[in-house]
């Protein structure tokens, strides 16, 4: 089993305009970094200079928000989806 | 403002049914968007969201000479400040809910009873679906059907829901509006009776704007007011900071308090006053920008206290709804405007929500919705802390209407006891409680 992750519009020019693609199950960080491996470049939109996440991003491994979990840390285990979304609520 | 206007050579611009190159010229004096993080520029178009960074994109003007008796000649609603919007110059003949000009209340019985020395009320009650979402949604409206989009869309705590419904109803385009399941009962059936989409989702608020989120992605001529079209959404608040200058006069007051939920509302008043002390509108007076929240859902106020700049997401838990958001994606620029102008943020419990709403109610004849007394009881929680001066002349914000809210204050109002129509009945009552009427 992998893990699947959603790709936000303006993040689509890395993943070739993939919506989804799959990678291999770990912490998010490790997700990410793997993410990036195979699409160089999309790791650094998510993460800035410092390695954390971007003020403006949030990412939900299943329906959890990660700030609301175990952040860079959170499991993300086999099977399960991961969202990355641009911040923006009102209302 | 001076930046030029670049195309992003990383990736297209995000979803929407316009690409680059094809951005329309009807939205008014608005020149183009620009990332509040970053600086990046896009030409005005179908994007929210900086392709570089992820920050938000807001509205930039080219702005020519506005005056006060061209402002004044206008309509008696937000299109009176169509110059300072992101909307066309004939923006007011479309059908539209012509929101706004609500009323500036001079408030001297609780100004008495807040110990504070000049108050006045804000009353967005008077809007046409009874809360300050009007504003904002007609912006949206406005700029959604110059950018091309076919179907109105929010995810909603309530409020924005009923205007949603309401104005794609006038307008006669569809509408699609994403609730949390448990919603207050008002503010359910005030959005199903226009007609449109209304789906129940189960989760909170940010549940459900995740989702709204992922379909503004997914559907392209969906315009989802506060996610896909926040940038022009978003500039319809400043018209309550407008309408408060002129109100007064066209001068700002000294301080103002605000409900914070997504925190976009306190950041665009403080937009609105400095864009009319920029263009010469009113004197360049300082103010203060204060920001109410619950304590039940008080992330912004949590990171002004602990002195961060970053907000730190919570799951809510206050009977305050439309204020239950726990990841505010304005609280970094809440916390940069109550900073730079020596505010403050102040998070109250349910219990002194409801006797603030009741003590409106009673002082001013105001029926404020939950946000509504959030804000007044902040109000008097900064005032005990020395941190809001009572001697300076203030403004506070009541965003809506008590009768959306009503489950909020019901338990702690008096049950009537119904007496025969006789005098002797009456006078027995009168005997009992030494009021009439009440039990």
């Amino acid at each position: 089993m992998s893990v699947s992750v959603r790709v936000p519009t303006i993040l689509r020019a890395y993943t070739g305009g993939a919506a989804e693609v799959a990678t291999e199950p770990g912490t998010l960080r490790e997700v990410l970094a793997s993410l990036d491996a195979s699409y160089p470049g999309l790791g650094g939109r998510i993460l800035d200079d410092a390695g954390r996440l971007r003020r403006f991003v949030n990412v939900y491994v299943g329906e959890e928000d990660v700030r609301l979990a175990q952040g860079l840390d959170t499991p993300v285990p086999s099977g399960v989806q991961v969202s990355v979304i641009p911040a923006v609520a009102g209302g | 403002m001076t930046a030029p206007v670049t195309t992003s050579t990383t990736t297209p611009l995000t979803s929407g049914p316009l690409t680059s190159g094809t951005a329309p010229s009807r939205l008014g004096n608005a020149s183009h968007l620009s990332c509040r993080e970053c600086g990046a520029t896009y030409e005005l178009g179908a994007t929210h969201v900086c392709a570089e960074c992820f920050g938000p994109l807001e509205v930039s003007y080219d702005l020519p000479a506005i005056t006060r008796a061209s402002i004044e000649a206008g309509p008696h609603n937000i299109w009176r400040y169509a110059s300072l919007l992101p909307v066309p110059a004939d923006v007011a003949s479309g059908p539209n809910t012509e929101p706004g000009w609500t009323r500036l209340v001079r408030a001297d019985q609780l100004a008495r009873a807040t110990g504070l020395r000049s108050l006045w009320v804000k009353d967005e009650r008077a809007n046409p679906t009874h809360s300050f979402k009007d504003r904002v949604v007609a912006v949206a409206l406005a700029a959604a059907i110059e950018l091309g989009f076919k179907v109105l869309a929010c995810p909603s705590t309530g409020n924005l829901a009923n205007a949603v419904a309401a104005a794609a109803a006038r307008a006669g385009i569809r509408s699609v509006v994403l609730i949390p399941a448990d919603l207050e009962p008002q503010k359910i059936l005030a959005t199903t009776i226009y007609g449109g989409t209304v789906v129940a989702v189960q989760g909170s608020y940010d549940d459900v704007n995740k989702l709204a989120s992922e379909l503004a992605d997914d559907r392209e001529d969906w315009a989802f007011v506060n996610v896909n079209v926040r940038p022009y959404y978003a500039e319809g608040s400043k018209t309550i900071g407008f309408e408060i200058a002129e109100q007064l006069g066209w001068r700002l007051p000294e301080q103002i308090v605000v409900p914070v939920a997504s925190g976009a509302q306190l950041v665009k008043i403080d937009k609105a006053f400095r864009e009319l002390a920029a263009l010469g509108l009113v004197p360049e007076t300082g103010w203060k920008v204060f920001g109410a929240q619950a304590a039940g859902c008080s992330p912004v106020t949590a990171a002004f206290e602990a002195g961060h700049d970053v907000v730190q997401p919570v799951r809510p838990a206050t009977l305050a709804k439309s204020l239950a958001i726990g990841n505010p994606a304005d609280g970094p620029y809440v916390l940069d405007v109550v900073r730079r102008t020596g505010g403050a943020l102040a998070a109250v419990t349910d219990d002194e929500m409801v006797d603030a709403i009741r003590l409106l109610a009673a002082t001013e004849g105001i029926f404020a919705e939950t946000a509504g007394g959030v804000t007044l009881a902040s109000l008097r929680k900064l005032v005990a802390s020395g941190q809001l001066d009572p001697d300076a002349e203030t403004v506070i914000i009541n965003s809506g209407d008590g009768l959306k809210t009503l489950d909020a204050v019901s338990p702690t109002l008096p049950a009537l006891t119904p007496i025969r129509p006789t005098l002797a009945e009456f006078a027995a009552l009168e005997a009992a409680t030494g009021e009439a009427g009440r039990a």
